[in-house]
């Protein structure tokens, strides 16, 4: 018996959070009293990438794409789609700029540009399923590797490939690996650096939870190249979800024999195990990750030795990030040829995007490398919401570059970003419209890495809080112009001498917004204006006494007691009180208040 | 479980589980497979195009014919159900009538096959969904 | 591969051995780079290389980023520059950095004209600091040896590479993340509730005030203006060795009689030596060891052995800390500190005819734990402490400075008797390897009846963390091992604890090089030439006494004669011995 009809629910962490478990559970109960339930499976899959529109309820084999599907709806695509066969149009997909319904994913913007390599899997198959892996080519490049090539060939496969580190720093991986088999010791690593920390960014924990058997594959596979038995996958702790899935995928693996003492009867033996991170955003350095992983205090240390020669334990270890071990098995199987005709000349296959902020289509996204910023963001990002003007994207994560309307056609890739002012980082892509103060985008990065630093090497400690610090008092209103030079020389210096790749970036935010906004800045320090009226202390709310009728509804609402003046007659805002609530400007029938 | 040995035994998993993805396998790849749309409402499956849509399901493979089968709803040929659209890769859909699972076999035969034409041809007067939203036609206000 | 390679460092050529970092290249060649937590005790293979001050940086071509010179290998062909505009810039912005989170309250610092910090403000012309913004600040701490300010601290990690890599007490370890980040105990409990040994080895690497000693100075002046009072003093071996350092004297010049002199100006009434104390130290804990051994050759299997030295207070609050199951292993014999404070209290007030509560006996010490010792219920009778206080060699220096005493120009002057007369074997105490050679001196011939020509045990001496020697006593091997530094003391702890110790008898030092390195020493600024040259001094002082075995000692021969009887008798039990606590209970219970 063979279904007719497979229903694919998401079952990643976004679309759980949205009780894509309790469709689950109703399209189960809904198929049994309709006696379906052998004609419709239903499938728990990974995250499809479309997050802003979750759950997501995929009907195959005709690709209908379901959109923020509640438990309610389940009747009537039961009734409609799987008996009727009739789409249940309400539930499709809306393009929000040409505001149609896309009957199915190949009609929508927001897959047509992509390519999912990394993804491939994800919203596919279910990742509880080893066989539904194996179903997909699944393991196929681990026999490869084990039956038909030595570990050179496959360090030279890899090399050949051009993949280079997804984890933010763009090390080819061939090399790394190939360092990291030169050494001989009793013991290797292969580590799966998993501590996702960008805020925002979630391509790694999509991978483990819609496709772990990808990295347990590639760790397999880089382990027989290297020479390592062992393997640690360092994740956060939380990530539950991801957590689970990886040890249920392990668990099967090593049941089926993928994982263990002779690996697919051969005398190749590779054991996986997972150690938890505190979500420390420093411990996605690799040699803190190590420490971390030792129980020692999460923080970096020079480089060399690299983590080759002396890594966990003093051991050779080789350390990737998820998604580049997720591109590993596809590049065994169909050649690095195919591989390295995917992207740019530099930077070769696909890359996952985190895509936020004033975007309609919020979501995961993988793009083949030289794909134009432009093209995600209008085409897959859907453009704007509501219709706003574009001001800056901001990618690489919170120490990445702020690019603006002048970098959109740059095809993005690993040196075309760098080159622009920003970075790929582990691949997020935050859009800011015309409402957002660059200067107050800076400081809330600043925010982020001032928080995150560990501490050890000075211009991070300290350099950064006086970033911080200074970028404060200009949001203030309080900066002086001399303050645009310290931040210059101060973002500079940091750059230059801070030990770990935290440090080196973390000034990027306000580097280049110096450089493409520097009209804001000086708005700020000169005229004591806010351009975009976001930062609160240089706002001033002003009674108009010319629409002001005095009828005191304002002043019976301000928290402050900031609005004074007389019945009937026209009433005015005491500065030093007011708090810039706003609550006045919403209850004012006469539009009479304003902020300046 | 038996431990995968050999790379014939990871093979035999791929192919017992290649028939289930199968199906997911096809909808995501529409333009370069044969569609086959069933027509299932109430009329079609008195007419018995369940039968219809299983003789398909399970013959077409065997034919050695990449195939996706999916369900519609009624195309208004209430006259001739079982209705089917078939719609080759590059070519324009057809609908045939009266389709019945002998019927079935003479188009998987015919025209599926040796590209020949069956009788029984439903000449087109309607547009699906899908093609309305292609041609912007249908805006949502 | 080549063993040499050679780069250019600011236009010079320079040829280095493989492995040489650019920090020691640049140096060789005259180019003297800034640095700030780097620190590196070549002899004793201690180092700090967090590279995290970035004061070093250099721009070296081809890279993207400047590069910390300390941490970063010489490459062939390298090409560096060490004052390039864009170098220059990084180091003085970083500096200014270190600087806006520091108080700028030099004049009034404990550290101020010894600091590294203030020096390379100097150095690099600091003339503001561009950057305001929010201060640490961190709750200041007292303990009886050490002060805590950790506002001060420049997280250099010196201290916490000392505290945990060196010495294994662990007590101090960075905590906290960002600009909060310091260095305290687990938990940022206060140091006294730790397991801190009050080694004083953080004190010794601090580079600025954050770290420093509990100062006794005031104490002592009240004690010296007070007609009231009789105040003596005893000095340990290892501050002879160091005190000229503090008045530009040369590492290891030996200072014994301008420091007795120096003393007497001070106005103390006695001017004693800790050396007399330890020649009776050797009485004792040498007689232990044969009591022991001969029990032990006797065939008497609950018998401890190795038998452990208990000099050295950090020492004994380390194994109090961490092997409290061993507490019978370490002899019983007090240090000789306190040694001599029972005996000047006891024996020297009775001959004298003065009150116990109107004698005050100070105690200068090369060390920091000594004043915590100096505090211990044990050592007080009735309250009143048998050594009431302890200064550093550092708080002596300051002293003499404060009261105008031109200390190079001082003639030499001899201790007062009788607890100013020792023995070459009294003077070593204070290197580590002297306390174990003593006792072979003395034990050799009380075991043998046999005279000892060659008082020399070489294979004692010397910086290297752990030595072994061997000795025949008639047909007995003695074997003997040697640590300093807690770090090693603790390898060979475990030894005995898992039954695979092959010693009958170690000497352990907390501080690495014995006392000469203690934590209340002139700071060796990372330079280990220092500890070398102190230690050279004591050997030669003790090359050049007549009397070089403590029991020809005859002020001792008299004080057992006269009051104590025989060594380990009941007298000096009372008055010369202890016992141990275990200290770990506290912190494992909570």
């Amino acid at each position: 018996m063979s279904y007719k009809m497979h229903a694919l629910v998401c079952g990643g962490t976004g679309c759980r959070a949205s009780s894509s478990q309790g469709i689950i559970a109703k399209l189960r109960e809904t198929l049994e009293t309709k006696h379906l339930e052998e004609e419709v499976q239903v499938i728990a899959t990974g995250c499809f990438g479309f997050c802003e529109q979750g759950p997501i309820v995929k009907i195959m084999p005709d690709n209908t794409f379901y959109t923020r599907v509640t438990p309610e709806d389940v009747g009537e695509i039961v009734n409609e789609h799987v008996i009727k066969g009739r789409k249940v149009e309400r539930l499709l997909y809306k393009d929000p700029e040409r505001r149609e319904r896309a009957s199915d994913s190949k009609h929508m913007g927001f897959y047509r540009k992509q390519l999912r390599v990394a993804l491939r899997n994800c919203g596919f198959i279910d990742p509880e399923n080893i066989e539904e892996y194996i179903g997909r080519d699944g393991y196929a490049a681990l026999a490869k590797c084990l039956g038909e090539m030595t570990p050179e060939e496959v360090v030279k496969e890899i090399k050949l490939s051009g993949l280079r580190g997804r984890g933010g720093g763009g090390f080819p991986t061939g090399l790394k690996w190939e360092f990291a088999s030169r050494y001989s010791a009793d013991q290797k690593y292969v580590v799966c650096n998993a501590d996702e920390g960008d805020p925002g960014a979630f391509m790694d924990r999509s991978i483990m939870e819609g496709d772990p058997h990808s990295v347990i594959e590639a760790m397999a596979i880089c382990g027989y190249s290297i020479g390592a038995t062992r393997g640690l996958v360092y994740i956060r702790a939380e990530y539950p979800l991801a957590i689970q899935r990886l040890k249920t995928a392990i668990r099967q693996a090593e049941e089926y024999g993928l994982l263990g003492e002779g690996v697919l009867g051969s005398d190749f033996c590779f054991s996986i195990e997972l150690r938890y991170g505190a979500g420390a955003f420093v411990c996605g350095e690799e040699t803190a990750l190590i420490h971390s992983m030792e129980g020692a205090r999460g923080e970096p240390t020079m480089k060399p030795p690299f983590p080759a020669e002396s890594g966990y334990l003093n051991r050779p270890t080789n350390v990737n990030n998820v998604e580049t071990f997720a591109n590993v098995p596809v590049i065994i199987t169909k050649g690095a040829n195919w591989f390295n005709k995917i992207g740019t000349e530099r930077s070769k296959g696909t890359k996952v995007f985190a895509l936020a902020g004033k975007i309609n289509n919020v979501g995961l996204i993988e793009v083949p490398m030289g794909t134009t910023l432009r093209e995600v963001i209008y085409e897959i990002g859907g453009g704007i919401k509501n219709g706003k003007k574009f001001k800056a994207v901001q990618t690489g994560g919170p120490s990445g570059g702020c690019l603006t309307e002048k970098h959109l056609d740059v095809p993005i890739d690993f040196d075309n970003l760098l080159a622009s002012g920003s970075m790929m980082g582990s691949g997020g892509m935050i859009v800011m419209d015309e409402d957002d103060c660059m200067v107050a985008v800076a400081k809330f990065y600043l925010d982020f890495t001032v928080e995150e630093s560990c501490g050890k090497c000075t211009p991070c400690r300290v350099g950064n809080k006086r970033l911080h610090e200074i970028l404060d008092k200009i949001t203030r209103g309080e900066g002086e112009p001399a303050d645009i030079d310290r931040l210059r020389n101060l973002g500079k210096v940091i750059k230059d001498t801070a030990l770990c790749g935290l440090g080196q970036t973390s000034p990027n935010p306000v580097l280049s917004t110096l450089d493409n906004f520097l009209d804001e800045y000086l708005a700020h320090v000169n005229k004591r204006e806010c351009p975009a009226g976001r930062c609160k202390e240089l706002l001033a709310y002003v009674i108009d006494p010319l629409l002001c009728i005095g009828c005191t509804l304002c002043t019976r609402t301000c928290p402050t007691g900031a609005i004074t003046g007389n019945r009937k007659e026209p009433h005015r805002v005491d500065a030093a009180k007011c708090i810039k609530c706003g609550t006045c400007i919403d209850k004012c029938k006469f539009k009479a208040i304003s902020v300046h | 479980m038996e431990k995968i040995k050999t790379l014939a035994d990871l093979k035999r998993i791929k192919e017992k589980v290649q028939a289930k993805i199968d199906l997911r396998e096809k909808g995501e790849q529409p333009g370069e497979l044969v569609q086959v749309k069933v027509a299932m409402a109430t009329c079609g499956i008195a007419a018995g195009s369940k039968e219809t849509m299983t003789y398909f399901i399970d013959h077409l493979e065997e034919n050695g014919i990449r195939a996706v089968v999916t369900q519609t709803g009624c195309m208004g040929y209430c006259y001739a159900e079982p209705t089917v659209e078939i719609t080759k890769p590059g070519k324009e859909p057809i609908v045939f009538g009266e389709v019945t699972p002998k019927r079935a076999a003479e188009i998987i035969e015919k025209y599926l096959k040796n590209d020949e034409l069956v009788e029984g041809i439903i000449p087109v007067n309607y547009h699906t969904i899908q093609e309305n939203h292609n041609h912007n036609t249908n805006h949502e206000l | 591969m080549e063993q040499t390679i050679s780069l250019q460092i600011d236009r010079r050529q320079v040829e280095v051995p493989r492995g040489t970092s650019l920090l020691d290249a640049a140096r060789g060649a005259g180019i003297h780079i800034p640095s700030l937590c780097y620190m590196n005790l070549r002899d004793m293979c201690i180092s700090n290389l967090p590279a995290s001050c970035r004061i070093c940086v250099v721009e070296i071509e081809g890279r993207r980023n400047l590069a910390p010179a300390c941490s970063t290998r010489c490459e062939q062909g390298m090409k560096v520059t060490t004052t390039s505009a864009r170098v220059m810039n990084a180091q003085k912005t970083v500096l200014e950095l270190i600087l806006s989170d520091h108080p700028t309250d030099c004049l009034v610092c404990p550290k101020s004209g010894n600091c590294d910090l203030q020096e390379m403000a100097a150095r690099l012309k600091i003339r503001e600091i561009p950057f305001r913004g929010e201060q640490s600040s961190h709750v200041r701490e007292t303990t009886p040896s050490i002060l805590r300010d950790m506002n001060k601290c420049i997280y250099c990690r010196r201290c916490e590479t000392m505290c945990n890599k060196v010495q294994t007490v662990g007590a101090l370890a960075a905590v906290n993340r960002g600009f909060s980040a310091t260095i305290a105990p687990a938990f940022e409990r206060p140091l006294a509730d730790s397991e801190c040994t009050y080694c004083g080895q953080c004190v010794a690497v601090c580079p600025v005030g954050a770290l420093t000693e509990n100062d006794h100075t005031n104490r002592l002046l009240e004690d010296l203006a007070n007609p009231n009072k009789t105040v003596i003093v005893q000095t340990a071996p290892a501050v002879r060795a160091a005190l000229g350092e503090e008045f530009a004297l040369p590492p290891g010049a030996s200072v014994t009689g301008k420091m007795v002199a120096a003393l007497r100006a001070l106005g103390f009434n006695k001017v004693f030596d800790t050396d007399f104390a330890a020649d009776l130290t050797i009485m004792e804990e040498g007689s232990e060891l044969l009591d022991r051994l001969s029990r032990f050759l006797a065939g008497d299997k609950t018998v401890a052995l190795p038998i452990l030295t208990s000099c050295c207070p950090a020492w004994v609050n380390f194994f109090e800390h961490y092997f409290p199951d061993m507490l019978d292993i370490p002899s019983s014999a007090r240090s000789p500190q306190q040694m001599f404070g029972a005996i000047a209290k006891t024996w020297w007030a009775r001959q004298i005819g003065v009150e116990r509560k109107d004698l005050v006996v100070v105690s200068i010490m090369p060390c920091l734990a000594k004043k915590y010792e100096c505090a211990r219920d044990e050592f007080a009778v009735d309250g009143d402490p048998d050594v009431n206080y302890s200064l550093s060699t550092r708080e002596l220096a300051g002293l003499i400075k404060r009261a105008n005493i031109d200390f190079n120009t001082l003639p030499d002057e001899d201790f007062d008797h009788p607890m100013g007369e020792s023995t070459g074997a009294g003077v070593i105490f204070g290197a580590s390897g002297g306390v174990m050679e003593a006792a072979l001196r003395t034990a050799y011939e009380l075991y043998t009846g046999k005279k000892l020509e060659d008082v020399n045990f070489e294979s004692v001496r010397g910086l290297q963390g752990i030595k072994k020697a061997t000795v025949a006593l008639n047909d007995f091997q003695l074997k003997i091992g040697i640590a300093h530094g807690l770090g090693n003391a603790r390898a060979l702890l475990e030894e005995i604890r898992e039954g695979k110790s092959e010693y009958h008898a170690i000497e352990i030092m907390a501080c690495p090089g014995g006392c000469i390195g203690g934590g209340g020493q002139p700071l060796h600024h990372g330079n280990s030439e220092r500890l070398k040259a102190r230690a050279k001094a004591l050997y030669s002082e003790d090359q050049g006494k007549t009397r070089r075995k403590s029991h020809d000692n005859p002020y001792i021969a008299q004080l057992y004669e006269e009051f104590l009887g025989k060594p380990l008798g009941e007298k000096a039990h009372h008055l010369l011995h202890t016992s141990y606590f275990d200290k770990g209970k506290d912190i494992r219970e909570q």
